[in-house]
C-alpha cells in the first residue's frame, strides 16, 4: 500500500534527494558497463535516463534494484547510505521495479498475480480480500483500474503492464523504476501509463524512466541523465533541452530523426495475398480476407493497434503458420491450405524474416553470437561447404555482420544473452539483411533500439528497397510506418480496413482506420 | 537474491565438479569415521583397489565403458532438452539385437564380419527402442520421462519372455541363450596387448573400451561440429527459434532419441559380446540409471563424461575392495558413497555455483582494477 505520511527527512526545505547514486561502477568480464556513475533525483520527480544500446542503463537500474551488485559506489535513499544487496533490500528501501520483460503468471488472474509472494496466511481467503481492497484503492488513487478476475493472458499488454506496476508499488514503494516500459505499448496505452505516472508524482512517488523515445522524455520527465559508454555525459532539466541535443549527447554526433528516401520505383509483384485467412485451433478467425500485393522495390507498412492480426500475418508470410483459406503467392510459388510451406522453404525462396520477438524466435540466447549469426542459414555456405560446420567461416561471417551493423561489443564468442537488447536486434537484422532477400518480412524492427541504431536500420531497409526487395513492415510505431512505407495497410480485428498511399496518410486518418472506421480510401 | 555473475566455462567444467566431489568424499569420510574406521586408509584401499592391484585397472575401465555408453545416451537427449530415463530398456534391447546377430551369424562367419554387424544390430535395436518414445513426445506430446520409464518395464518383460521361451537355451533352466561362438566374442584387451608383447593381468576389459573412446570423439564432433548437432542444440535451447530457423523440430527430437537409444544399446556389446558371451537377463544392472548421474556430473560433455565414468568405474571396482578389506564397511557402504557422489554431483550439482562464481568474479575484478590503475 502506498503510504502517505511524510518522511521526516524530506519535510522542510533543503531536503536530501530521494535517490542519490555516487560513483557506481560495474564490470562484466572486460566490459565496463558502468563507470563511476553519479546522479541525484529529487523527491517526486520523474527522471529520465537515456543512452545508446549497451550504454549501461539496465545494468545501473539492476544495481539499484539489487539484481546486480556494484563493484564500487554508494546508493543513498533520502540522504542515507543504503546498501542494497538483493531485491528484498530494495523493496525494504521502498524501491519497486517494472522490468522490460514481464514477470507474470499468464494463467493466473490479476488478483492471484498481485497476491503472489504476499499471500499472508496459510489460507488464501483473508489475503484475497485484502488484495481485492488494495486493487480497488490503488485503482482509485492512481486511476489504474484492472479487472481483478481477468486472466493475465487475456489482457492486452498495456493492462498487463499495469498489473506489473501494481505489484511494484503494492508494498508501499516510494521509488518506481521503469525499464523501457513503452517499448511494447501502443501510443494510447503509453498515454494512459503517463497519466498514472503523473498521478504518482503528485503523490510524491519518485519515478525513474528508461526509454529510447525522446518524445516521451520531453513529454513527461522533469530531469534527464544521458549515459554513453557507461559514463554520464550530461544531466539536463527537461525544460532546458530538446531532442536534438539529447540525441547528440547520446550518440556523440548529429542524428537524423527521420531518414530521407526517394520515391519508390516498383517492379514486378513479388508477394501477393489473395483472400488470405487463418484460424486459431478453436476455429476463431485470426486473419480474415487479406488482400494485398507488394512489388519489388516497395515497402508496404502494416499499421494497427498491437494484437489485431499483425503477428499472425507475419507468421503466415514466413511459413510459421499454415494458410487456412485463400492463397499466398511468393514470387512464383503458390501457397494454399493444400500446398503448404514451412520456414525452410520460404528461406530457400529468398524470403527473409526479421521476427517481432527476438527472444522467442530471433535468437537462441544460450548460443554464442557466431552461432546466432547463422540461425536459419546453418545449411548454407556461410557455414562452409564441407560436411562439418567450418568454425572459421562461421566466426568470420559473424565478425563481418558485427562490423557492418556496428554490433557492440563485436565479440563473436559472447553469448546472445549478454548483449544489450538493441544489439541483439542489430544482430538479427544484420543476419537477415546480409543474405540479400528478395522479399523481407519485418516485425517491429526497432523495438528497444536506440535512435542512432534506428537511423541506421531505417537506412538499411530503404537501401534494400532501392535494390529491389519487396518489404512488408509491421510496426506499432506510426511514425516508423509513416517514415518508411510507400503504401500503408491498416488492420483491425484481423481484417484489413484499407490500404492508403503514403502521401495521403497522416496520423489522424490512420488513427481512425485503426479504430476500424473506414475512411474514403482509394486503392 | 543478487543474481550471481556467470561462472566461467572452465570453472563450471572443472572446478565445480571437483568441489562437489570433495564435499561428497568429506561427508563419506565422516561416516566412515563414525563407523570406527580410518577414512584415509579406506581411501587408500579404494584407490589401490581401483587402480593399483593387478587386474584392478582392467576392471575399472570395464565398468567405465558401460558408464560411457549409458551416459552419452542421456547426454545427447539432454542436448535436445529431452530427459532420457530409458537407458536400461534401450541397452536391454541392444543386447537382444547384438545377440541375435551373434547367434545367427557367429557359427558361420568370421569375427571381422560378425562383430561389426553385432555392433550395428545392438545400435539399431537400441535406437528403435529410443525412437518410439521420441516419436510419442515429438508428434503426440506424451512426456518423454513417462514413456521412457514405461519402455524400461516393457523391455524387461519382453526380455523375460524371450529368454524364458523362444530364445531359451536347450535343456537349460536359467533364462539365457546359448553361448556365442568365438566369432561373436569381443577380443579381450589383455589378449590383444599380449599379442603386442605387453603382459597384463587378465580382466573383463575388452575391445569395447576402444569403441567407447571412439564414440566419445564422435559424440563431440556430432554435437559441436555437424549441422545435425547444431539443430539438436537449437531445438534443445529454443524450439520456437528452431522452427523459425527452418529446423524440423519433431524430426530432430526423434533423431536425437534414435541416437540416444543406439548409444545405450552399445553398452550391451561390452557386457554380452565382451564378457558374458550370451544374452542373459538383467545384464543392464542399473547402468542405464547411473548413466543419468554420470551425464549430469560430466555436464553432458564427452570429456566430462569420460572423467565421470572413470570415477564411477573406480568406485565400483574400488568399492568392492573396501567391502572385502574392512569388517565394518559393507557393500551397502559402497552404495552410500555412490549415492553421496550422485547427490552432490548430480542433484546438488550447482549448489556451490553462486559462491564460486562470486569468488571468481571478485578475483577477476581485482585484476582488471590493477590493470586499469
Ligand atoms: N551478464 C552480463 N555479462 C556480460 N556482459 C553484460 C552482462 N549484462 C550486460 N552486459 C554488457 O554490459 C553493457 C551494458 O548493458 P545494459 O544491458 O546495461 O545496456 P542498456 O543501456 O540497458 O542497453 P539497451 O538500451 O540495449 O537495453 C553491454 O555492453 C552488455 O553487453
Ligand atoms: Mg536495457
Amino acid at each position: 500500500m502506498v503510504d502517505h505520511h511524510t518522511h521526516p527527512a524530506s519535510s522542510g526545505s533543503g531536503h536530501p534527494p530521494a535517490i542519490e547514486l555516487r560513483e557506481i561502477s560495474k564490470t562484466f568480464g572486460t566490459v565496463r558497463a558502468n563507470k563511476a556513475i553519479s546522479m541525484a533525483i529529487g523527491k517526486g520527480a520523474i527522471h529520465g535516463i537515456v543512452g545508446e544500446n549497451g550504454a549501461g542503463k539496465s545494468t545501473l537500474m539492476n544495481i539499484l534494484y539489487g539484481l546486480h551488485r556494484a563493484d564500487s559506489g554508494d546508493i543513498l535513499i533520502d540522504g542515507q547510505i543504503t546498501p542494497i544487496h538483493s531485491s528484498a533490500d530494495a523493496i525494504r528501501a521502498g524501491i519497486g521495479m517494472v522490468h522490460q520483460h514481464f514477470m507474470l503468471v499468464p494463467n493466473f488472474t490479476v488478483l492471484e498475480n498481485v497476491m503472489l509472494g504476499s499471500e499472508g496466511s496459510p489460507m488464501l481467503k483473508p489475503g484475497v480480500g485484502e488484495t481485492r481492497a488494495l486493487l480497488k484503492t490503488l485503482g482509485e488513487e492512481f486511476d489504474m483500474h484492472v479487472d481483478p478476475d481477468a486472466l493475465i493472458e487475456d489482457l492486452p499488454v498495456g493492462l498487463q503492464q499495469r498489473v506489473e506496476i501494481i505489484k511494484a508499488v503494492k508494498g508501499g514503494a516510494r521509488i518506481l523504476i521503469l525499464d523501457e516500459p513503452t517499448g511494447v505499448l501502443t501510443p494510447g496505452e503509453a498515454e494512459s501509463l503517463f497519466k498514472i505516472l503523473r498521478r504518482m508524482k503528485q503523490d510524491g512517488v519518485t519515478v525513474i524512466l528508461i526509454t529510447h523515445k525522446l518524445s516521451e522524455i520531453m513529454a513527461i520527465t522533469d530531469t534527464v541523465t544521458v549515459i554513453r559508454g557507461g559514463e554520464v555525459v550530461g544531466h539536463r532539466k527537461t525544460a532546458d533541452t530538446n531532442p536534438e541535443e539529447l540525441a547528440e549527447l547520446m550518440v556523440g554526433r548529429k542524428v537524423l530523426l527521420r531518414v530521407d528516401r526517394g520515391a519508390a520505383r516498383p517492379g514486378a509483384v513479388l508477394l501477393e495475398a489473395d483472400g488470405l485467412e487463418c484460424h486459431a485451433a478453436d476455429g476463431r478467425p485470426l486473419l480474415h480476407d487479406i488482400d494485398f500485393q507488394i512489388r519489388a522495390g516497395e515497402i508496404l507498412g502494416i499499421a494497427g493497434v498491437a494484437g489485431n492480426g499483425q503477428t499472425e500475418l507475419l507468421e503466415v508470410l514466413s511459413g510459421l503458420r499454415p494458410v487456412d483459406k485463400g492463397r499466398l503467392v511468393v514470387m512464383n510459388r503458390t501457397v494454399t491450405r493444400q500446398s503448404r510451406t514451412d520456414p525452410e522453404q520460404m528461406r530457400q525462396a529468398h524470403v527473409g524474416h526479421i521476427p517481432e520477438d527476438r527472444h522467442r524466435h530471433g535468437l537462441v540466447l544460450a548460443f554464442e553470437a557466431r552461432e546466432n549469426a547463422v540461425l536459419g542459414f546453418h545449411k548454407s555456405s556461410v557455414t562452409g561447404e564441407g560436411a562439418l560446420i567450418d568454425q572459421q567461416a562461421m566466426t568470420a561471417h559473424c565478425l563481418d555482420l558485427m562490423r557492418e551493423f556496428d554490433v557492440r561489443p563485436p565479440n563473436p564468442n559472447l553469448s546472445g544473452r549478454n548483449f544489450s537488447g538493441g544489439n541483439q536486434q542489430k544482430l538479427v537484422i544484420a543476419r537477415e539483411i546480409d543474405k540479400r532477400p528478395r522479399v523481407l518480412i519485418v516485425g517491429q524492427p526497432t523495438r528497444g533500439v536506440d535512435i542512432g541504431a534506428i537511423e541506421f536500420i531505417h537506412k538499411q531497409l530503404i537501401r534494400l528497397r532501392d535494390e529491389g526487395c519487396a518489404i512488408l513492415l509491421v510496426s506499432v510505431e506510426l511514425e516508423e510506418i509513416l517514415g518508411l512505407s510507400d503504401r500503408i495497410m491498416v488492420m483491425n480485428a484481423g481484417r484489413q480496413v484499407g490500404i492508403v498511399p503514403c502521401e495521403e496518410a497522416d496520423e489522424q486518418t490512420l488513427g481512425l482506420m485503426m479504430a476500424g472506421i473506414r475512411g474514403s480510401d482509394a486503392a | 537474491m543478487t543474481a550471481p555473475p556467470p561462472l566461467p566455462k572452465w570453472a563450471d567444467l572443472f572446478v565445480l565438479p571437483v568441489i562437489n566431489l570433495l564435499v561428497a568424499f568429506f561427508i563419506c569420510g565422516l561416516i566412515i569415521l563414525a563407523l570406527g574406521e580410518n577414512p584415509i586408509s579406506a581411501l587408500v584401499v579404494m584407490v589401490k583397489g581401483a587402480f593399483v592391484y593387478p587386474g584392478s585397472l582392467g576392471y575399472t575401465l570395464y565398468y567405465t565403458t558401460n558408464f560411457i555408453f549409458t551416459a552419452l545416451a542421456v547426454a545427447i537427449a539432454f542436448h535436445a532438452m529431452m530427459f532420457n530415463i530409458g537407458g536400461e530398456g534401450q541397452a536391454a534391447l541392444g543386447g537382444l539385437g547384438g545377440g541375435l546377430v551373434c547367434l545367427w551369424l557367429a557359427p558361420s562367419l568370421p569375427a571381422g564380419i560378425v562383430l561389426p554387424l553385432a555392433i550395428l544390430g545392438a545400435a539399431a535395436f537400441g535406437a528403435a527402442w529410443g525412437v518410439v518414445p521420441g516419436y510419442l513426445q515429438a508428434r503426440r506430446g506424451s512426456h518423454i520421462v513417462i514413456t521412457t520409464i514405461m519402455f524400461n518395464f516393457i523391455a524387461a518383460s519382453l526380455m523375460v519372455w524371450l529368454l524364458g521361451g523362444p530364445l531359451l537355451q536347450q535343456g537349460q533352466q536359467s533364462p539365457q541363450t546359448e553361448a556365442f561362438e568365438p566369432a561373436g566374442q569381443m577380443p579381450k584387451m589383455h589378449d590383444l596387448l599380449g599379442g603386442l608383447g605387453i603382459e597384463t593381468t587378465s580382466s573383463p576389459l575388452n575391445l569395447s573400451f576402444v569403441l567407447a573412446l571412439l564414440v566419445l570423439v564422435g559424440f563431440w564432433v556430432l554435437i559441436w561440429r555437424t549441422r545435425l548437432g547444431y539443430e539438436i542444440r537449437t531445438v534443445g535451447h529454443n524450439p520456437d527459434a528452431a522452427h523459425y530457423a527452418g529446423i524440423n523440430v519433431p524430426r530432430t527430437i526423434i533423431v536425437a532419441m534414435a541416437i540416444a537409444g543406439g548409444l545405450a544399446g552399445l553398452m550391451s556389446i561390452n557386457e554380452l559380446q565382451g564378457v558374458q558371451h550370451r544374452v542373459i537377463l538383467d545384464f543392464t544392472a542399473g547402468y542405464g540409471f547411473t548413466g543419468i548421474a554420470v551425464a549430469l556430473m560430466g555436464r553432458n560433455h564427452p570429456i566430462g563424461i569420460f572423467l565421470a565414468s572413470l570415477l564411477f568405474g573406480a568406485l565400483y571396482q574400488g568399492g568392492s575392495e573396501l567391502d572385502f578389506e574392512f569388517q565394518s564397511i559393507t557393500r551397502d557402504m559402497v552404495l552410500l558413497i555412490q549415492g553421496m557422489i550422485i547427490l552432490f554431483s548430480g542433484a546438488l550439482a550447482y549448489m556451490f555455483n553462486p559462491p564460486l562464481a562470486r569468488f571468481i568474479a571478485r578475483v577477476a575484478a581485482k585484476r582488471l582494477e590493477a590493470r586499469h590503475v
